[in-house]
């Protein structure tokens, strides 16, 4: 039931919105064709990374890609938890009270270990201008905790531009979708975030 | 001939445009064959859009008006976003973008239900006081006239100007003439001027020697400009049957297109300049984006509009 609430609100909705409204372009979408699990890494500026990132694959695939979202803001309430869990079945993430039954880096292993794939945005937050800020070493643990890890970088442009945190009013900017070859992060956890940082800068700068 | 002669008038243009094309198509075959070794790429993509374009234009133009004036609606929104992602917007201006692109479908909606009053005192007076107004609300000084300028500029081309297209459909006075209206002053309006951006294009690329506006646009030469206006006024009698026009009026009017389209794309280059790109997108394969189609229309149709109010 779930599963067809989010094909319908991702063809009828976000789709056309995405397409007509704001002429989201696309470039290097083959290297999404790798097979499921693997993380799919983003910068964020705006609640469309989500939805022009979920909106890339086909949607049989869409219920295997789980967004990772903050458990703190996107369980404010009922409403909007049971909103995003249906249209995008996110995993919630604590970034807050830490403990091990709700450790991040625990449920994201887990997620990725049952066949899943997952979204993460490493700098932890939306930022405000185009620039890329400080990566978070979840992703590093992940990589070190599962030997092999996929990673596809990925870099959003205009997202913020067209919907800024603190609004919810769209504005039609053209937004571009830039996505990176498919690698595994290797050395120490300095290392990998290293590499993470210049394929997101490589893809910002438009290579 | 006289088949052809007794055709309706839009289904004329539809015919003359189709040659047109044909013939462009096998020029390029032609070139092709002639020099293999050289590269018709480009050439050959912007002929194929220029099939897609017509086909998508005529089909928008011979439904129905509401269809036309929707489609020149989306010709105005695609051309605004093109032109204010480029700018360097503020946060502060969020809302009053949003306000600018609402104006898209007012404006064409004051089209639809013929209200000329306010069709023409819409943007130029009242979003003209409003956007300011928001922007002042939003509570940044700093960069506030460059934004409001920046904003109220995109309106008036992209939106203003290019609504005109749709005021001739509805605000035109009945016309003498066999079949002779709105719709098929459109037609004119647009095969003049894009004819004229070609044939420019084809006598600059073919005789371009001396630099018409060095700064501003590198490819436009004083021969494309001379050769391409004479040469589009001069074929517009081909089509002179869109119009109640004779034929001295028919080769002034289409003289005045072409040489306003040209001002409007060098209006358009130097923006293109001024925000540090070549094209203004990606849409149309060999042209760029629909702004770079559209810029000669952005000013020719406000002109051919008030002089066929003013003078017929």
């Amino acid at each position: 039931m779930r599963d067809l609430a989010q094909i319908l609100f991702f063809v009828l909705i976000v789709r056309p919105f995405l397409a007509l409204f704001i002429g989201l372009r696309v470039r290097g979408r083959e290297h999404l064709s790798v097979p499921d699990p693997f993380v799919l890494v983003a910068n964020h500026s705006s609640h469309l990374d989500t939805i022009s990132l979920l909106s890339l694959f086909p949607l049989q695939r869409l219920r295997r890609i789980r967004p990772c979202a903050a458990a703190d803001y996107f369980g404010r309430n009922p409403l909007v938890l049971g909103l995003s869990r249906t249209l995008f079945n996110i995993l919630p993430i604590a970034r807050t009270h830490i403990h091990s039954e709700n450790h991040p880096i625990q449920r994201m292993r887990e997620t990725l270990e049952g066949g899943e794939s997952l979204l993460l945005f490493p700098e932890g937050t939306r930022r405000a201008g185009g620039e890329i800020g400080e990566l978070r070493s979840g992703i590093a643990y992940l990589a070190e905790q599962i030997p092999g890890l996929t990673v596809v970088p990925a870099y959003l442009e205009n997202m913020g531009r067209a919907l800024p945190k603190g609004e919810y009013l769209p504005v039609p900017f053209f937004c571009e979708v830039r996505l990176g070859a498919p690698r595994r992060l290797s050395g120490t956890r300095e290392q990998m975030l290293g590499e993470l940082r210049g394929a997101l800068e490589a893809l910002q700068s438009g290579i | 001939m006289s088949a052809f002669l007794a055709l309706p008038p839009v289904m004329r243009i539809m015919a003359v445009t189709a040659a047109v094309l044909i013939a462009a198509s096998v020029l390029v075959a032609v070139l092709r064959r002639a020099r293999p070794a050289a590269d018709f790429g480009e050439l050959e993509a912007r002929v194929r859009s220029w099939w897609v374009m017509a086909s998508v234009f005529f089909a928008a133009i011979l439904v129905d008006a509401r269809i036309s004036l929707v489609f020149f609606g989306l010709l105005s929104f695609w051309a605004l976003k093109e032109y204010v992602t480029l700018l360097e917007t503020r946060p502060a201006d969020h809302r009053a973008l949003f306000w600018a692109f609402l104006a898209v479908p007012a404006q064409y909606y004051l089209v639809w239900i013929g209200w000329y009053g306010m069709f023409v005192l819409f943007i130029p007076v009242y979003m003209f006081l409003f956007l300011p107004l928001r922007l002042v609300i939003a509570g940044q000084p700093q960069g506030f006239v460059r934004s409001a300028s920046h904003l109220q500029w995109g309106l008036m081309a992209f939106v203003f100007g290019l609504s005109h297209l749709g005021a001739l459909l509805r605000f035109a006075e009945p016309l003498p003439g066999p079949g002779v209206d709105g719709r098929t002053l459109v037609l004119f309006l647009v095969f003049v001027t894009e004819m004229s951006d070609v044939l420019q294009y084809a006598w600059g690329k073919l005789f371009g020697r001396h630099k018409i506006l060095p700064t501003i646009s590198p490819n436009k030469t004083w021969e494309g400009f001379v050769g391409g206006v004479l040469s589009a006024s001069a074929l517009s009698l081909l089509v002179r049957f869109l119009t109640p026009f004779p034929v001295w009026e028919t080769l002034v009017v289409s003289f005045l297109i072409c040489v306003v389209g040209f001002f409007g794309g060098a209006v358009m280059s130097a923006v293109k300049r001024d925000l540090g790109t070549k094209d203004f997108g990606s849409l149309i394969p060999g042209h760029g984006g629909v702004l770079d189609r559209v810029d000669s229309l952005c000013y020719s149709a406000p002109v051919f509009f008030h002089y066929v109010r003013f003078f017929h």
